[in-house]
């Protein structure tokens, strides 16, 4: 039986068979598609190298949760759950796509397998996709242009306004829609004036709504109908193709491969370059990023990926309190970057400017504090701790570093702590953890079971000393069998390293490696999150590392502290995640349970920033250091924050939130009503109440 | 342009707990590090600036022994081309006057336009700038925060006088300038940096290389002579204000009032 209609593969324009038109716009389209995507992987091929080709597994279970189940999308309820809407449209609508590609020069064509009654489903399933799509999309588009949610705008400094682009797209992805609905409406319609059977459509369903509506159209104009919304279809779905590469949505294509070669490991900082061991880092010419091509493949990846969605600038504390950093356009300039110097018509003229100085600032790039939830955000896997880092490297090798960080840095360098603090006074603080609890120096060949790795500041600050003495009481009380190097150690450099001054940092690293190691303990305990981090991520071949909050679990868990309230009546407080134990390490709980197990407390949270959305109290180590434009400080926002969740009491466990927090209580004017302790330091005051520390350092009963 | 700026190893004073030792012959020096003179450093930065812009060679002198060689390299890591070991046991405990016939004997031996030296060390006098000068029979000009190459072999430089004002003056070359802190950003040199020069031959220059009459230098040939380090006797001692900040902040306001800081 002829169809209804004439199909586009058996018609003529003007005498020419539109099956020929039809077929050389496919074949002109994906022949300039692979040409510009050449062309974009021209840069990834002059790139540094990244070991990506690793680790299947969890690269594909990274591929289901990110991609295929759009895990972060709904973070952002409203943005995620119309874009999960489009992801599947999209996902279900390709079939179709592709098939009515094919019809345009093979008459009757349909997909393998999609014929019977899998293909009835199918199409049930498209119109529904469809219809769904486009509502989404209408969506997209008032929000767009009515309410105009601030993370989208683009200040003047950073460039344009990505609105119209995101018009134009949306408008393309409708155009598809309403010309497949079309396409085959009239055909329906047809169909059915000829009296023929034909299958039903789901009612609400844009098919089913233009079937209706072209129910007694005539045949004629049916026939055009039919034609022109096929060649519009057509057009439409090549032009889209070609205009993915030319900016945000070239997530489209990339975010597959964004995924699947993200980052698996956080906390850990890239080598120098990949490839070149540790030993061997002085026979490279040159350290980190300072053109566009001394970036990694992976990095450059990123930046096509970026689907400007604006989340990681959301969440990036610098960008909260107005440092001149937003990751969101470290990206964005970078991408405008290589497609100005990698055009895809003309000469490649490799970006030999630096960076520095060209589409970044210094300053831009010492914002960051590497509280690394822009990437605990970003939907598609984009990675910026190791870009700061490259960066920091590439400035570190140029010997472009604020005079505020050259004096603690060199201090690290001679002295091994930033303050240039005398080594043999590194463990004076123990001078003050009072009667029946000593600790012992490995410094003086004496033996323990556990090192506490103190670090810098909680050995040299006054006040974060106090950190030290409770936790050593605790450990005490708690029966642990612990020493300290004393003068032996050095600070852990983790910051040294993201701060981009790696030689430095592996000095540190050989020699604290050399001093832990010498002391034959078994395991080793910090109350520090970034020294923890360090030494799990960033050394090797110590033994296993613990953060203070486990052991203090354990040892309540096994009921071997003796706890009473520390004060009268019941104080509610909140618990500050610090990055480095919450973020980078994903210990969230163990911290949250010891609170919950001392007396006379009430915990709740700041909802909506807490855990991996934690919001950075101003960054530790060498951050401390720096002198950064900001209109408000990070603490304030955070002690604001505690403040709202109804707090009287922020709790923290690592000294450099403390310091953050307590300065941060006295600019906002919070003196009285909020007080900021450590973890240890409140589990001690409860065994204070309690005269629970008989136990002497790893000698039991009486010392 | 040719710049010699001469450096010197002091030490390092940010946390340092200097002591007097107890026969008040030096400072106690065993927990000690050291550093390059933070004004020195300057110098260097603008030297190497300047040759940046206009062309021509930095070389870095210090008069010392094989300690004092890891400031010259730290130098040279900065982007200093030569660097000048002026080491000889007859140079030890040179006064001032000493030290400046050492650097004028080695800027006799080179050909350098400009000398440039930190306005005073850590543990210096501020003394040795003019003397060299004035050795040479060079002009000079101190505490220098501003350097502009002009024409015709002279430079304008800019001195801060009280109240943060400018002053201005124009020198002929050669000369010799001291400079004062703040007049750049020195750049950052680090473990990585020191590590590339580490093998480039530093030349040593002893009294007989040099030319010098050792009668003329050293301890022996000192006008000036340390007689005794010791800690003053604390004095009638501050006023610590007692009570809420408030208070102490009206206390404080009140006595600046009548001591005349404030009007």
């Amino acid at each position: 039986m002829e169809p209804a209609l004439v199909p586009p593969a058996a018609a003529t324009l003007s005498g020419i068979p539109a099956r020929l038109i039809f077929l050389l716009v496919p074949l002109l389209g994906i022949g300039l598609f692979a040409r510009i995507i050449r062309r974009r992987l021209e840069p990834l091929r002059r790139a540094a190298p990244d070991d990506r080709f690793n680790r299947w597994g969890e690269r594909l279970a990274a591929v289901f949760r990110l991609w295929l189940a759009q895990a972060r999308q709904p973070r952002y309820f409203l943005a995620g759950v119309l874009h999960i809407v489009v992801f599947f449209g999209f996902l279900i609508l390709a079939a179709r796509s592709l098939e009515l590609v094919v019809l345009g020069f093979v008459e009757g064509f349909v997909l393998p397998g999609f014929g019977g009654a899998f293909g009835a489903a199918y199409r049930a399933l498209k119109d529904i996709a469809a219809t769904a799509v486009l509502v989404a999309v209408v969506i997209l588009a008032v929000r767009r242009l009515v309410f105009r949610p601030a993370r989208y705008a683009v200040p003047a400094r950073y460039g344009k306004d990505h609105t119209p682009e995101a018009i134009l797209v949306l408008g393309l992805i409708a155009t598809l829609l309403v010309s497949e609905g079309i396409f085959e409406a009239s055909l329906l319609a047809a169909e059915r004036q000829l009296g023929r059977e034909t299958h039903a459509l789901l009612p609400l369903t844009l098919p089913w709504a233009f079937a209706r509506l072209l129910s007694s159209a005539p045949r004629e104009a049916l026939q055009a109908l039919h034609l022109a919304a096929y060649a519009v279809h057509d057009f439409a779905f090549f032009f889209f193709l070609c205009f993915l590469p030319f900016g945000k949505h070239f997530h489209v294509v990339t975010s597959l491969f964004n995924v699947f070669f993200m980052r698996l490991d956080p906390g850990t900082v890239k080598p120098v370059r990949h490839g070149v061991g540790d030993e061997e880092l002085d026979r490279l010419e040159s350290f980190g990023v300072k053109r566009f091509e001394d970036f990694t493949w992976k990095h450059m990846l990123d930046f096509y990926s970026c689907a400007d969605c604006g989340r990681c600038s959301d969440r990036c504390p610098a960008n909260r309190v107005g440092r001149p950093l937003s990751p969101r356009f470290i990206s964005i300039k970078a991408r405008d970057l290589c497609f100005r110097r990698y055009p895809v018509r003309g000469p490649i003229a490799a970006a030999t400017e630096p960076l520095i100085g060209g589409i970044y600032a210094e300053d831009e790039i010492w914002s960051c504090t590497t509280c690394g939830a822009c990437e605990e955000e970003c939907p598609l896997g984009i990675e910026y701790i190791d870009k700061m880092v490259d960066l920091r490297r590439g400035m570190v090798d140029d010997g472009l570093v604020p005079q505020s960080l050259q004096k603690p840095l060199a201090a690290l360098e001679k002295r091994g702590n930033p303050w240039g603090k005398m080594e043999k006074k590194r463990g004076d603080w123990t001078l003050g953890v009072g009667e029946g609890c000593r600790v012992k120096l490995f410094e003086k060949g004496e033996e323990a079971e556990a090192l506490y790795f103190v670090d810098s500041i909680t050995s040299y600050d006054d006040r974060m000393q106090k950190i030290a003495q409770a936790a050593a009481r605790v450990f005490c009380a708690a029966g642990v069998d612990f020493g300290i190097l004393g003068k032996d150690e050095k600070d852990s450099g983790h910051e040294v390293r993201r701060f981009g001054e790696e030689m430095l940092f592996q000095s540190l690293k050989e020699h604290n490696t050399e001093a832990i190691r010498a002391t034959g303990a078994r395991w080793i305990v910090t109350t520090d999150p970034h020294a923890y981090n360090a030494l799990r991520k960033d050394y090797a071949g110590l033994p296993p590392v613990r953060h203070a909050s486990e052991v203090i679990l354990e040892a309540l868990r096994a009921g071997r502290l003796a706890l009473a309230p520390a004060g009268d009546g019941v104080r509610t407080c909140v618990y500050h995640d610090p990055c480095y134990l919450g973020r980078h390490n994903r210990l969230y709980e163990p911290p949250r349970q010891v609170i919950d197990l001392l007396p006379g407390l009430r915990r709740v949270e700041m909802e909506g920033d807490c855990r991996d959305r934690s919001f950075c109290c101003g960054g530790g180590g060498l951050m401390l250091f720096y002198e950064p434009e900001e209109e408000m400080r990070m603490g304030v926002v955070r002690v604001k924050m505690a403040k709202a969740a109804g707090a009287e009491l922020i709790v923290a466990a690592c000294p450099f939130c403390l310091v953050n927090l307590e300065d941060a209580i006295k600019v906002a004017g919070l003196e009285g009503e909020l007080e900021a302790v450590d973890l240890c330091e409140l589990v001690d005051r409860c065994l204070a109440r309690a005269g629970g520390r008989s136990t002497a350092n790893g000698q039991g009963g009486t010392a | 342009m040719n710049i010699l700026v001469c450096v010197k190893r002091v030490p390092d004073t940010a946390e340092n707990e200097i002591e007097v030792r107890p026969d008040g012959t030096d400072i106690r020096r065993e927990d000690l590090v050291y550093s390059v003179n933070e004004w020195d450093n300057y110098a260097v930065e603008e030297a190497i600036q300047i040759a940046e812009r206009t062309g021509g060679t930095v070389t870095v002198a210090t008069v010392g022994s094989a300690d004092d060689e890891e400031v010259v390299r730290r130098e040279m890591a900065m982007g200093a081309q030569q660097g000048l070991m002026l080491t000889d046991p007859a140079f030890e405990g040179s006064d001032g006057r000493g030290i400046a016939e050492i650097l004028r004997a080695a800027v006799a031996r080179g050909s350098y336009d400009l000398v440039l030296c930190g306005a005073q060390a850590d543990d210096g006098a501020g003394q040795v700038g003019g003397m060299l000068a004035a050795l040479l029979d060079w002009p000079y000009a101190s505490l220098v925060n501003r350097i502009e190459v002009l024409e015709g072999k002279k430079l304008r430089i800019g001195r801060e006088i009280e109240g943060g004002n400018q002053e201005l003056s124009e020198i002929e070359l050669p000369c010799v300038l001291s400079i004062q802190t703040g007049i750049n950003e020195p750049r950052y040199v680090g473990i990585r940096g020191i590590r590339k020069v580490a093998s480039v031959e530093i030349p040593v220059l002893g009294a007989a290389d040099l030319g010098i009459d050792s009668a003329r230098v050293g301890r022996a040939a000192c006008r000036v002579r340390k007689l005794d380090y010791f800690v003053p006797p604390a004095g009638a001692g501050a006023e610590i204000l007692q009570g809420s900040p408030e208070e102490i902040a009206a206390r404080l306001v009140d006595l600046l009032k009548a001591k005349g800081g404030l009007k």
